[in-house]
């Protein structure tokens, strides 16, 4: 067992050579995670507008069933879709299971919920702002939602950061869905897991650095991105 | 600018537009009761009013953006309709502009109208230039001071060619120089033929403007006479005590 300053040490200059095997354990996290935040957003942008914009009586369970999914657990996602894969499994025929895809699925189903939810509060204030003067227009429906997410873009963006924030950081589900197969659907999160009980802390720890920078960069980049709108904010207020 | 009148000889589709047995109640309270009310034979007319009186409710009905408790609104003939929605506008106290340039802004209401797109960038390019809003046909609408947004908010409802605009004290939180501006931008609409009723606190505004004048309390219409009557003739009890600066209640 190395001493963690050597650990450390042999962390750094993994990075600094930043070899094939770093690499692609790293592109392939970011492959995965960067995808199911595209599909996350493709139905959780416009499910949390029409959430934000319905009137529909159903509305208030809707809400209360999304914020109950923010906070599902990762390892019952995993599970649950580790089933549905499986050979067994209604998807099984795909032969998913054990692949990037199924950690994609997993990941999408995860953050999906985180999506909806901030593009609603997002759409919500908007749609507040804007309702009576997008009434006079006639926009509605279709046009409506597009109009709004379209001048929710900078809030969105930071449900997108935060999406991705959770999908890359994610171990649970990936573990029991992808399986953590060398050079097939091995991640950070994964690798940091399996070199931690392996005794090989250099490798792990290595991981461990870029992941909090990856977070670091995110949380930046939501911050950044928070106080560039509350100027335009302030501006639209003069 | 293009006169309303001959536009598309649709002047009088709208006007005069009325209602009969308006109200309007929230937790029991009676806010609107109107019993009877014809605006747009003038060119002009002013609401007037102390705040709570129900003056945005008003107008907010007969622009068909909100419905009344009960009671009926006419635009010209008939009820109010998709089809001539665009004929009647509505400027709102605080302007509602979306978050992108002062063209696009002005295109999207013409888009929403159903005008293609490079004739919406004519009419909105057109509409800027006679707002005097030329030289700031590219910067974001959040960019502009309160005074040029409201002045853009004018622009972009009268490219979409109303026969009747409602203004909602649309200059009150404007510099004096946005509100000569705009009183100048309404003048030539209205020279045009377009049919303007604004709500307003600014009695020398109103003396300007207004044709006719209506004051209302506490969500009735006290009275509704020229402006030469209203100021210098009206008989109205309640019309003279706040003529005389007093707080009706």
């Amino acid at each position: 067992m190395q001493s963690f300053s050597e650990s450390l040490f042999e962390a750094f200059r993994l990075l600094a050579a930043f070899d094939g095997n770093l690499r692609e354990i790293i592109l392939l996290s970011l492959q995965v995670s960067l995808t199911a935040v595209v599909l996350a957003s493709l139905i959780g942008f416009p499910a949390g507008a029409w959430l934000a914009t319905t009137q529909s009586r159903l509305r208030p369970y809707l809400l209360t069933l999304v914020t109950a999914l923010m906070g599902l657990p990762p390892v019952v996602v995993g599970l649950v879709v580790y089933l549905l894969l499986s050979n067994a499994g209604a998807f099984g025929p795909l032969q998913l299971l054990y692949t990037p895809t199924a950690m994609i699925i997993a990941q999408t189903i995860l953050i999906t919920p985180i999506l909806i939810a901030l593009t609603r509060e997002t759409i919500h204030d908007l749609y507040k702002q804007h309702r009576q003067q997008l009434s006079l227009f006639g926009v509605r429906s279709t046009d409506l939602i597009k109009t709004l997410l379209w001048e929710g873009r900078h809030g969105l963006m930071t449900a997108l950061l935060a999406g991705f924030g959770r999908a890359i950081a994610e171990v649970g589900a990936v573990i029991i869905v992808g399986g953590n197969i060398n050079h097939v659907t091995r991640v950070m999160t994964t690798t940091i897991a399996l070199e931690t009980s392996k005794g090989n802390l250099a490798l792990a720890l290595g991981l461990g650095i870029v992941l909090v920078l990856i977070a670091i960069l995110i949380n930046a980049a939501v911050h950044a991105l928070g106080a560039y709108s509350n100027v335009r904010g302030t501006n639209h207020h003069e | 600018m293009n006169s309303f009148r001959e536009r598309d000889g649709a002047h009088g589709c709208v006007r005069p537009i009325r209602a009969k047995g308006l109200v309007i109640e929230r937790a029991g309270r009676v806010l609107l009761n109107i019993p009877e009310i014809q605006l747009g034979v003038v060119n002009c007319s002013a609401i007037v009013g102390p705040n709570g009186s129900g003056k945005s409710l008003l107008v907010k009905s007969l622009s068909a953006l909100s419905l009344a408790d009960a009671g009926a609104v006419i635009w010209g003939e008939a009820p109010p309709d998709k089809v001539r929605r665009f004929q009647v506008g509505l400027l709102l106290q605080r302007p509602v502009l979306l978050n992108r340039s002062a063209i696009n802004n002005v295109i999207f209401a013409l888009r929403a109208k159903g005008m293609k797109r490079p004739e919406a960038l004519d009419a909105a390019y057109q509409a800027l230039e006679s707002a005097g809003l030329g030289a700031l046909v590219d910067v974001s609408a959040e960019r502009l001071s309160g005074g040029e947004q409201q002045r853009l908010a004018l622009a972009r409802a009268l490219a979409l060619k109303p026969d009747m605009l409602f203004l909602d004290e649309a200059t009150a939180n404007v510099d004096p120089a946005s509100t000569l501006a705009i009183e100048q931008q309404l003048g030539q609409a209205i020279e045009a033929g377009l049919g303007v009723v604004f709500v307003s606190h600014d009695i020398g505004q109103v003396k300007r403007l207004a044709d006719e004048v209506i004051l209302m309390n506490r969500g009735e219409l006290i009275e509704q006479s020229s402006r030469t009557d209203f100021f210098e003739h009206t008989i109205n009890p309640v019309t003279r005590s706040w003529l005389a600066g007093e707080i009706l209640v």
